[in-house]
């Protein structure tokens, strides 16, 4: 059976001579599975995630820490059994030194054991899920995630409109694990009253009858978690009944980025999000990341987009640490805990639990100069920021 | 809850049925008729919403697109049953739910191809966009009750083709006794094409309508399709107006479903589980269905 393998020489032709065994005294490169969603409705998810790495292995030069790279794409069907089965073939068969690229939490935590319990000692350096699990009790010295725990962004929209005095808020969420932390997340910074909290069907695009009992509760604003094309169909749902004006929507990046936006059209403008990132976010590589994603698939990046990017340029400032091998587990670990990167999202350092400590901001969408919704930044609602699950966290010392 | 917002959640359950019955009109006639089971009735709903959203950007208008797009999908229903379904409809039903499960898959892939993997914009059409106040306090869609005003009209002339027309009693025949119209010289197989064709233009003319308030994505259908099944359970199969009246009951159902529990402190689960309860309950007391008439 024929591998989906993309190798790094894709990215640029100089790779392609590291097709060959490599030679004694030669770094033996560095082998990356990718898992994500590029199937269904959140294929375009998946999509986001390929394509970020990829234009980040690019600007590594083809070679990340200057070591041959190869990097395996696999498609998790947002199945969680699919996503196991999936890391149990690069991890045992394709022999993959590094797993990156899970999107949903509850595919994650299916494949995390199989992942980390391999007696190679594989590392799991993930760029979106961030389940409170691995980030407490369950915490491993192989497993790093360079997004934020589930819960942080959540955290930082309860912390702005407890600041903006906001009383009483209406909670939306589809009913599955991510959906619950996100309102835990919330509601740990949130000071005033909860109107309602409501869990929807995951997958649900229809919010007629939950939206005509929002609007009798008589919310001062609302505050969901909807990703996707459920975020897509309730924005604009929303906006369909009249309720952008009178009752205010506040939601974190997810509900809010250019995996959102296109599909959503006008009725999002001026809608506040909260996010570790934005594409208007002003720091040299960031403006060099945007400009170059937009170049490269015209189209501007989600922060699906840039945690994948980031991803790539953390190994790769790893690999440069240990000359490009890694072979020494320990040497690699300590070179990827420093984080000795320029990550677009501005400062970025790790937890004890290898959980970023970093910002969260504000933004506003409205339009930039070309005409398309973007997500304007307002402001720091936190500085270094880390989560509530470190303290649970004993990381053992592999 | 008070009167006015149960006026409202009626309104709202009201319109979830007929979008219900548009698909389920289908999908009965087709499992009735060829004994046929499609699980691809979901992946015409869905290319009907991308042929619309594609046709509004050609030219421009959502009341032109929707024809053009229906029309589409009528033709591309037309191509399934010639080239793929016609060979399954003697093999036994597990053979069946594995090829239209394959058509599933081909149409994600299909659709992820052609139009990317991102959800696609499709606006309300501006002579539908505002809101009216029906109900005192509660503003409600225009669009909305156009879908629901379409849903009655074609619920209305599907009655007449059904009842009315030489077409409409062969179906009938078909759907009561197959083999005896065959031998009573029908071209049966025309008939089938014809029937499948007409549930998917229905299928695309819900698929039409819902692109504008929920979604344009690959996959849209699937979530309507476990429901549509739901619906044709209830309202008995091979019958058009088991399948009115149940999508009314199920919609309503759904709806109030979705609300009540959360009133009440009971688990959201509730919510997911209310139209399935009602369909054991009303299978354990009419094994058939509503109207039904084979058991």
């Amino acid at each position: 059976m024929k591998r989906r393998t993309l190798l790094a020489g894709l990215a640029g032709a100089s790779a392609l001579p590291m097709l060959g065994a490599p030679a004694i005294g030669q770094a033996a490169g560095v082998k990356i599975g990718l898992i994500t969603t590029q199937s269904g409705p959140n294929a375009g998810l998946g999509r986001e995630m390929v394509d970020g790495f990829n234009l980040g292995l690019r600007h590594a030069g083809g070679r990340l820490g200057g070591a041959a790279t190869e990097l395996v794409l696999g498609d998790d069907q947002f199945r969680p059994d699919a996503g196991k089965a999936l890391a149990e073939r690069m991890v045992q068969r394709d022999r993959v030194d590094i797993v990156t690229g899970v999107i949903f939490s509850n595919i994650m935590l299916a494949m995390a054991d199989t992942v980390l319990r391999d007696r190679r000692g594989v590392f799991f350096i993930n760029s979106n899920a961030g389940p409170s699990e691995l980030a407490g009790k369950d915490c491993h010295p192989n497993f790093f995630s360079v997004s934020w725990q589930n819960d942080n962004t959540h955290e930082a929209m309860g912390q702005h409109m407890t600041n903006a005095n906001i009383r009483r808020v209406y909670l939306m969420t589809p009913n599955y694990p991510a959906g619950r932390d996100a309102l835990a997340g919330f509601k740990r910074f949130f000071k005033g009253e909860i109107a309602g909290e409501v869990y929807t069907q995951l997958g649900q695009t229809d919010y007629a009858a939950e939206l005509a009992a929002l609007r009798a509760a008589r919310p001062d604003a609302t505050y969901i978690f909807y990703p996707g094309g459920m975020g897509v169909a309730y924005i604009r749902q929303y906006g369909q009944l009249g309720l952008m004006q009178s009752i205010p929507l506040f939601a974190p990046s997810f509900s809010a980025d250019q995996t959102i936006l296109p599909g959503v059209g006008e009725a999002a403008i001026g809608m506040f999000s909260s996010t570790f990132w934005s594409e208007s976010l002003g720091n040299p590589q960031n403006e060099r990341f945007v400009r170059d994603f937009e170049a490269s698939y015209n189209r501007i990046p989600s922060p699906y987009a840039a945690q994948s990017y980031d991803t790539a340029m953390l190994i790769d400032s790893a690999l440069k640490a240990t000359n490009g091998s890694i072979a020494d587990k320990n040497a690699f670990r300590n070179a990827v805990r420093a984080a000795n990167f320029n990550s677009v999202r501005g400062p970025f350092k790790f937890n004890a639990n290898h959980f970023p400590i970093q910002n969260y901001y504000l933004t506003q969408i409205g339009r930039d100069e070309r005409g398309r919704l973007v997500n304007q930044m307002r402001g720091v609602i936190f500085s270094a920021h880390g989560d509530a699950y470190a303290a649970q966290c004993r990381m053992r010392n592999a | 809850m008070t009167a006015l917002l149960f006026l409202e959640q009626t309104l709202n359950g009201l319109q979830l049925g007929v979008t219900l019955f548009l698909m389920a009109a289908g999908l009965t006639l087709v499992f009735g008729i060829m004994n046929m089971v499609n699980l691809a009735h979901g992946s015409l709903y869905m290319m009907g919403a991308f042929f619309a959203a594609t046709f509004v950007g050609w030219t421009g208008s959502f009341f032109l697109a929707l024809p053009l797009a229906v029309a589409a999908t009528f033709v591309l229903g037309l191509a399934v049953e010639t080239l793929a379904l016609r060979t399954l409809y003697g093999r036994d039903h597990l053979d069946q739910v594995l090829a239209t499960f394959g058509l599933i898959l081909f149409f994600n892939e299909l659709v992820k191809i052609v139009w990317g993997p991102v959800s696609i914009f499709m606006d309300v059409p501006k002579a539908l966009s505002g809101r009216v106040e029906l109900i005192p306090g509660a503003p409600y869609p225009v669009y909305r009750l156009a879908v629901l005003a379409v849903g009655l009209a074609v619920a209305a002339g599907l009655w007449w083709l059904i009842a009315r027309t030489r077409t409409g009693m062969l179906i009938r025949a078909g759907a009561s006794n197959r083999e005896m119209v065959g031998a009573l010289g029908v071209d049966i197989k025309r008939l089938y094409t014809l029937v499948f064709a007409l549930g998917a233009a229905l299928a695309a003319l819900a698929g039409v309508m819902a692109g504008p308030i929920y979604v344009v994505e690959i996959g849209m259908g699937d979530s309507m399709l476990i429901k549509t099944f739901v619906v044709i359970v209830i309202g008995g199969i091979g019958s058009i107006r088991g399948a009115f009246v149940a999508a009314l009951i199920v919609g309503t159902v759904d709806t109030f479903g979705r609300v009540l529990p959360a009133q009440f402190g009971l688990p959201a689960a509730i919510a997911e589980m209310a139209i399935y309860i009602l369909m054991a309950a009303v299978l354990f007391w009419k094994p058939a269905g509503l109207f039904g008439g084979r058991a």
